[in-house]
């Protein structure tokens, strides 16, 4: 965004913050797992099992359902590109990564949407029963979380007077005031909500489930084998990780680099990783505590959570 | 306060699992698995005896998920087929089916006295036969039923963690 940063560091910057979306995704799912079974009383895998388990599914032979089409095998691709181009776009290190001006609230938000349609639509594809039912509910749940997100977001951009997110970012940063008012308090609830809705965790979704009746999102992904199956985790695991990520810098963005340099890089990147790894800890702790919720009551969470996002850019734009 | 058991007081036995020998196919799946291995269950006939001990080896007690072993829900998750008791006439279809969902390469593990002889069961009426007369089975596990410690120990070398 500005011009003290050449091309050359941009571009340098958005394949750190693939590299680290790609590797820091899976670890974060690896450590709230670790601490959720340390919580329970068990030792629990080591941190790195998830990218244990992507480099067995990775080599694994792939099955693809007899009548499927060709969506079926395209919609793990769309899912990890779509993320992908978000953690290379998104301001997660610095202020200005390549291309910082598409960083566009609206564009990463539906990015991420589409990532989710293509994941539905894949489940519909096998044909079987749970795959439709999985996708219908993810969708149904899907369809108030994003706008959910979105608004919340947008009302961190009523201040700063653009949606582009290094803008709202450095914005925040120039005038820490903006970090405590009400709408930013609001927001931050609702993207919390739709973060552990977003990545089908507990009270919305129980990752860890058996039971396909209960099943949201594993439903869908229940034909998936093999490389399939691999991307399809590690791009739920980056979903994970780029939204955590994007939470920690907008509404804890202290220690991102605002100008160029390896100094300021490091710092950021130390900086993010500590604040990812304390949320996800967070996040772990809070999900032993709690039972998933009916299926017919998350619909009333989620409009909750666009309540507080509504709420959040109605007291911007009222104490602007 | 709970948060303590973050750092420690886990119910796990450090010592409960011991290293067994294993018959060379099973090393060379562990090879495979390096750490991480994801087993579909299928009952396919049993008291439910071994299910009990089953559950236990994911109790905070044994904990395999440690070893990187964790139950799927699809079998086309799955690196393994777990199968516990004899194989009724009911159930061996949906054993067959269940095997050819599972991708290449596969592993069977026959889970007690019931899958690998039938058991207690031997010549009932309802009984097909033992796993081993259905589908190839790779790996027994002895045992009516086996203890978790056996159960673990025998994943664990199938894990390759």
């Amino acid at each position: 965004m500005t011009s003290t940063w050449s091309v050359a560091a941009d571009a340098a910057i958005s394949v750190l913050q693939m590299a680290g979306v790609v590797l820091g995704g899976p670890l974060l799912v690896g450590l709230m797992r670790t601490v959720r079974c340390r919580l329970e009383g068990r030792v629990g895998p080591p941190v790195r099992q998830p990218l244990l388990d992507l480099r067995k599914l990775a080599r694994r032979q792939r099955t693809r359902p007899e009548h499927a089409s060709w969506i079926f095998g395209l919609a793990p691709l769309l899912l990890v590109a779509t993320t992908l181009v978000v953690a290379a776009v998104a301001p997660l290190l610095a202020t200005g990564p390549a291309l910082g001006w598409s960083a566009d609230l609206f564009a990463v938000v539906y990015l991420l949407l589409l990532g989710s349609v293509a994941l539905a639509l894949g489940g519909l594809d096998t044909g079987t029963a749970f795959g439709g039912m999985g996708a219908s509910r993810a969708l149904t749940i899907g369809a108030v979380a994003e706008p959910a997100l979105l608004v919340s977001i947008l009302a961190l951009s009523v201040p700063a007077h653009s949606s582009n997110l290094p803008a709202i970012i450095s914005g925040s940063l120039a005038h820490p005031l903006w970090l405590a008012t009400p709408e930013r308090l609001l927001a931050l609830a609702a993207f919390v909500i739709v973060i552990v809705a977003e990545c089908g965790r507990l009270p919305v979704d129980n990752p860890g489930t058996h039971l396909e009746l209960t099943m949201i999102h594993e439903a869908m992904v229940l034909e998936y084998s093999g490389s399939d199956l691999a991307l399809i985790k590690l791009g739920e695991s980056m979903r994970l990780g780029v939204l955590v990520a994007l939470f920690a810098v907008l509404f804890v963005p202290w220690g991102i680099a605002t100008s160029p340099g390896p100094e300021h890089l490091a710092v950021s990147l130390v900086s993010l990783v500590a604040k990812v790894a304390v949320l996800g800890v967070g996040l772990a702790a809070f999900e032993v505590g709690v039972a998933k919720l009916r299926l017919f009551r998350v619909p009333e969470l989620m409009a909750g959570a666009f309540v507080l996002a509504v709420l959040a850019v109605l007291s911007a734009l009222v104490l602007a | 306060m709970r948060l303590r058991t973050l750092v420690r007081r886990w119910r796990t036995h450090p010592a409960a699992i011991a290293p067994v020998e294993s018959p060379p196919g099973i090393r060379e799946a562990a090879a495979r698995h390096r750490g991480s291995l994801q087993l579909r269950h299928v009952d396919a006939g049993s008291c439910n005896g071994c299910e009990l001990e089953i559950a236990s080896i994911f109790s905070p007690v044994y904990d395999a998920e440690r070893f990187g072993i964790r139950l799927e829900a699809s079998p086309r998750h799955a690196d393994a087929l777990l199968v516990t008791g004899p194989v009724t006439r009911n159930m061996a279809g949906p054993l067959r089916k269940t095997f050819d969902a599972l991708a290449e390469p596969r592993v069977v593990v026959a889970l007690g006295d019931c899958a690998r002889n039938c058991g207690a069961f031997a010549g009932a009426y309802g009984v097909e036969g033992a796993v081993g007369d259905v589908v190839p089975v790779d790996l027994e596990i002895p045992g009516c039923p086996p203890a978790p410690e056996a159960i673990v120990a025998a994943l664990r070398n199938l894990a390759g963690s």
